[in-house]
């Protein structure tokens, strides 16, 4: 199987926009799941995958080894694009656009600007309108989604609390975005200024909001998905999919759990098949109360 | 008429939105049930995941339920993912599908994501432009089917009796020409 070459393509074509969120379109009504190799991929795959996250280590064992935490090596990337035909995404630090620009080289799908690893830069995220390839990043409101948008970013998601199975925190910040919208939905045009203001985003993404009643780009979920349950609870809340990270691989039987979170996605409304759906999946992966997790270990407030 | 779009996964949303700036906009339907499609007269297969979207198919019986309605000659139309998915064959891939077009494609045909692009071109006579995302191209078709457009040299839109399939995304444009043809056909 062999794909076109570039310069075949006629010089008229152009990189778009509408082309990069076009593929977060794609993605809509799926799973996104965090695979560590071919094997882990192929599963995911096989298990009705949109699209699989490759990296080195996912983020519970991030969590258990502590230290700096970075971009992949791309050698193992290429294995897990060389093995799946879904698309496949990866990893790179916050503001760190030399990995991004390494990650764009090695033709990955999107790029996840993400608080999982050791943020590279305290002051500014990677500006990714300068890139060909589409970023996600993550948001706990909408003013950090909608900064991440003037950025650039052709996907959102809920940051969560990655590596722990506690759902707590996507639901904290799912429930934020979708309520931020509906404020900025229901203000009288004369107050989007200050709204802008408060919710520090800029206000063309603001007035976006406001006449659709929607994010710019598609909104999803991630952080600390660990069940079918939590799956249908995040996507009745708003999500459009879901990231699910340690969650499958780190529990007993990761390929029926896999399925089964891809089935939860497509019924989220329909609790009967969500009774079969949750049946028998062995043990969920042992999960960290968020509560009771010292703020230096908390992901989640990376990212300015 | 009742317009139904496939809603297991993808862009469904999209083609709904399409369909309901036509000029006369049918009513509209998601299809993820056997009931749901009972109700349709047409069926639009959106873009997405082919492998996800055909192992749910293949899964919950509704692929063999798709297969009877075209048989019983109901039109559809497949973008992109929904071209893979009408496909006889998938170059390489032994992926479900349903088979109800007589033509093989090759997925990702241009590369990764990187790759996607936009471009204007002749469709049927008249110049669209065409959303390409991760995009598959016809590589080889039977003698029943129709050639609607190439890009490239490629064949990206192919036609056989009702049943239409483009490499490309109309839904994610402002322009309805497509849906409004495809309400005809």
């Amino acid at each position: 199987m062999s794909t076109l070459i570039d310069s075949a393509i006629p010089t008229t074509h152009q990189k778009t926009w509408r082309e990069k969120v076009g593929l977060a379109e794609m993605l809509k009504g799926g799973v996104i799941m965090d695979v560590v190799n071919p094997d882990q991929a192929k599963i995911a795959e096989d298990a009705g995958a949109v699209a699989v996250m490759a990296l080195e280590r996912v983020p519970a064992d991030i969590r258990r080894d502590g230290g700096v935490s970075r971009m992949s090596d791309p050698e193992m990337i290429i294995g897990i694009q060389a093995c799946v035909s879904i698309p496949v995404m990866a990893k790179c630090r916050i503001g760190h656009f030399a990995e991004a620009q390494i990650l764009e080289a090695l033709e990955v799908d999107f790029i996840d600007e993400s608080e999982v690893l050791t943020p590279a830069d305290v002051t500014n995220h990677v500006d990714k309108h300068g890139f060909t390839v589409p970023f996600v990043c993550g948001a706990r409101n909408l003013g950090e989604a909608l900064r991440r948008c003037g950025e650039g970013a052709a996907m959102i998601r809920t940051k969560g609390e990655a590596g722990t199975g506690d759902v707590v925190e996507a639901v904290r910040h799912m429930r934020q975005i979708m309520g931020d919208i509906r404020r900025v939905r229901s203000a009288r045009e004369d107050e989007l200024f200050v709204l802008a203001k408060e919710m520090q985003a800029p206000l063309e993404m603001i007035k976006i909001v406001h006449a659709t009643g929607k994010m710019p780009v598609p909104n999803f979920s991630a952080g600390g998905v660990a069940t079918p349950a939590d799956a249908a609870l995040l996507m009745q809340l708003g999500a459009e999919t879901v990231f699910v990270g340690s969650g499958i691989f780190k529990s007993g039987d990761p390929a029926k759990r896999a399925k089964a979170m891809v089935e939860a996605v497509l019924f989220y409304k329909d609790a009967k098949k969500l009774v079969e759906i949750s049946k028998n999946l062995g043990e969920a992966m042992v999960g960290i109360n968020c509560a009771t997790l010292p703020q230096e270990e908390q992901l989640a407030v990376r990212g300015w | 008429m009742v317009v139904g779009v496939l809603a297991i996964q993808g862009d469904f949303e999209k083609h709904l939105s399409s369909l309901s700036r036509c000029s006369q906009p049918p009513e509209t339907l998601e299809v993820r049930t056997e009931a749901e499609l009972a109700r349709i007269d047409r069926l639009i297969i959106p873009g997405g995941e082919s492998t996800t979207v055909g192992l749910l198919l293949e899964r919950y019986g509704l692929g063999p339920a798709i297969q009877q309605r075209a048989e019983g000659g109901m039109p559809i139309w497949g973008t992109c993912m929904g071209m893979i998915m009408l496909a006889a064959e998938v170059e390489g891939s032994s992926q479900y599908r349903l088979g109800l077009m007589d033509v093989t494609v090759r997925r990702n045909a241009f590369g990764a994501q990187v790759h996607s692009f936009e471009d204007t071109f002749a469709f049927d006579g008249q110049e669209v432009t065409g959303v390409f995302i991760r995009a598959p191209i016809v590589t080889s078709m039977g003698p029943g089917v129709s050639e609607l457009a190439r890009y490239s040299d490629q064949i990206v839109a192919v036609r056989q009796g009702n049943r239409v399939g483009t490499s490309f995304h109309p839904e994610l444009t402002d322009d309805v020409r497509l849906h409004e043809w495809f309400l005809k056909i």
